[in-house]
């Protein structure tokens, strides 16, 4: 089967060490321009840890050593400025973690930061940013309200909104819906629907049926004996689900372990 | 899912066919229950008592000061609080000019010590984290040696911060400060400020949610910009409130004062002159003179203005956080 999309992200031959324990290992995937790629895997096995790796988030952490490629569009991320790299790359977290700020001054806070000042300007990205997260029309009354104040399922498409503001490239997805009651997870389910239009998103998700049904593509990450985690494997995600290629990945997509 | 639901709806089924007509909870426990609410019960008397005495004592000793001092500035009101102090014996005048020398004290110190502080410990939450495990062995011992003084000045006695400001400040730099001066006094006290205003600020900044941090960083925000955009309003409150405390140690401070800021009752009209705080009116007037009743009334000023101060510092404090939060 022939990628219809080109490559966007790609590792080769990536490893990545806490000290001495080694998180992950050798892993060679190349993901496909705005589409969805789900990463699945029991608990434990790094699939965190390597989203993370996409906007250099793991830095923040002392003590952190990689080796092997990551590349975006054909430039290595490790050479670019982390700063600069997040920029393309956005990222949304698990725990939908909006700033104690005022909804405006939540999604315009990236622009703000790249030094967008004029007032206008702000508004219009705000609008279209809140708009494609499918909040606008719950909100638009009163953007001065406490990004605080709203529902969890409204405060993670406000961080939805907040990343898309900075127009990135790719989209990470850190279990978005894992805190969520399941109307808000299928809203946030359908919105990521319509954003591979423009975006490449990448989503870590512990819900099978989630990544079964939401996703293009699915990676299927699993521990090794010394607990390093590894890609076992990758493909259209009906392939996986349907005529998975590995026994290890039959088991788990089956529920016999994970 | 699909099959959870099922299960629970079949069980709340099966609860309502067989429930029994009687209660049948073994209840031959009650004894064993009855006696850890008897624990729990003193536990809370004796806590409950424990907060009640700490209320006493703050109502009592605030209490007698401004129960006997109040008569004092009553009789002469508003001169006690207008008039300068003329001295003598028997304590003349009021005690204006040591109202004044005290807010100017305040903000002087509060000024130098305030933004000394914070930024030492933005400096340790947020940026020294990275440098302690970093390769270079010397900048990590040394962010070592800072945390480790910085909790060591907070045990140390404020008279010694007097004495060490007595030898630099007013003596060594003498031709600089004007020896027993504002400015000596103030850069001695602001010395005994710092480690308290770290900590406050270390602690308020710590409680900042990891989330926040990364939440920034990852919308493509530098370090710096995270720090004061995102972690400092969120940290406000907190380092709001250490410098409430700080104001409170520097209005009541007595020690250092006494050998930095000299002690006229004239109203100093410049830095390099020297000048005397309620507190130390206080002192001078019930140890040097007969007038205890002046003692008093200058006690029972000095707790209602911390108490104002207080009420102020927390009123902004408030206006603050709500803009930066939004509604």
């Amino acid at each position: 089967m022939e990628d219809v999309n080109h490559t966007k992200l790609e590792t080769r031959g990536y490893d990545m060490f806490y000290g001495d324990f080694q998180a992950l290992r050798e892993v060679h995937i190349k993901i496909p321009a705005n589409q969805i790629t789900a990463i699945i895997g029991p608990s434990g096995c790094g699939k965190s840890t390597f989203l993370r790796t996409f906007n250099r988030m793991n830095d923040l952490i002392s003590d952190v050593r990689v080796a092997g490629e990551v590349i975006l569009d054909g430039c290595s991320i490790f050479e670019m400025d982390p700063v600069e790299l997040r920029r393309h790359v956005g990222m949304v977290f698990q725990r939908p973690n909006p700033f104690p700020k005022s909804i405006f001054d939540n999604v315009a806070y990236g622009p703000r930061a790249n030094g967008l000042r004029d007032r206008a300007q702000l508004g219009d990205i705000v609008k279209r940013s809140l708009r494609d997260a499918v909040l606008w029309d719950e909100v638009k009354d009163d953007l001065g309200r406490s990004g605080l104040a709203l529902s969890g399922g409204q405060q993670q498409r406000l961080c939805i909104a907040r990343a898309l503001a900075v127009e990135p490239q790719v989209i990470l997805m850190d279990e978005p819906a894992s805190a969520l009651d399941p109307i808000a997870t299928l809203r946030i389910e359908e919105l990521i629907q319509t954003l591979k239009e423009k975006y490449t998103i990448v989503i870590v998700t512990h819900n099978m049926q989630q990544a079964a049904r939401a996703s293009d593509y699915t990676a299927f990450f699993m521990m090794a004996e010394d607990r390093a985690g590894c890609l076992v494997e990758f493909g259209p995600t009906q392939q996986i689900f349907t005529r998975p290629q590995n026994k290890q990945t039959e088991d788990y997509i089956t529920g016999r372990f994970g | 899912m699909s099959e959870g639901t099922a299960t629970v709806s079949k069980s709340v089924l099966e609860a309502g066919e067989g429930a029994p007509d009687r209660c049948t909870i073994d209840f031959q426990d009650q004894a064993n229950v009855a006696r850890r609410r008897v624990v729990q019960g003193i536990a809370f008397g004796l806590l409950w008592l424990a907060g009640i005495a700490a209320v006493l004592v703050l109502l009592f000793v605030a209490g007698y000061v401004i129960a006997r001092g109040a008569g004092t500035v009553a009789a002469d009101f508003p001169g006690f609080l207008l008039d300068p102090p003329l001295g003598g014996l028997s304590a003349e005048g009021g005690i204006s000019t040591t109202i004044v020398t005290t807010f100017y004290v305040v903000f002087l110190t509060i000024g130098i010590a305030a933004p000394l502080g914070i930024f030492a410990a933005i400096y340790l939450v947020e940026y020294a984290e990275g440098v302690e495990n970093s390769e270079n062995k010397w900048v990590s011992r040394l962010v070592g040696v800072v945390r480790f003084g910085v909790e060591t000045l907070a045990g140390v006695p404020s008279i010694i911060f007097g004495l060490f400001g007595y030898a630099l400040f007013v003596t060594t730099l003498n031709e600089h400060t004007g020896g027993f001066s504002l400015i000596s006094g103030s850069l001695a006290c602001a010395c005994l400020l710092l480690p308290v205003i770290i900590r406050a600020s270390e602690e308020a900044l710590k409680a900042v949610p990891r989330s926040y941090r990364e939440g920034s960083l990852a919308l493509g925000a530098t370090q710096w910009q995270t720090v004061r955009q995102v972690v400092l309003p969120a940290a406000l409150p907190g380092i709001i409130t250490g410098i409430v405390l700080s104001v409170g140690r520097v209005v009541s401070e007595t020690a250092v004062f006494y050998v930095t800021l000299g002690g006229t009752h004239n109203l100093p009209t410049s830095l390099r002159q020297g000048g005397r705080t309620m507190a130390m009116h206080l002192y001078t007037v019930a140890t040097e003179t007969t007038a205890y009743e002046k003692a008093m009334a200058t006690g029972a000023v000095l707790i209602v203005t911390i108490v104002l101060i207080n009420l102020i510092i927390n009123l902004i404090s408030r206006r603050l956080t709500a803009g930066l939060k939004g509604r």
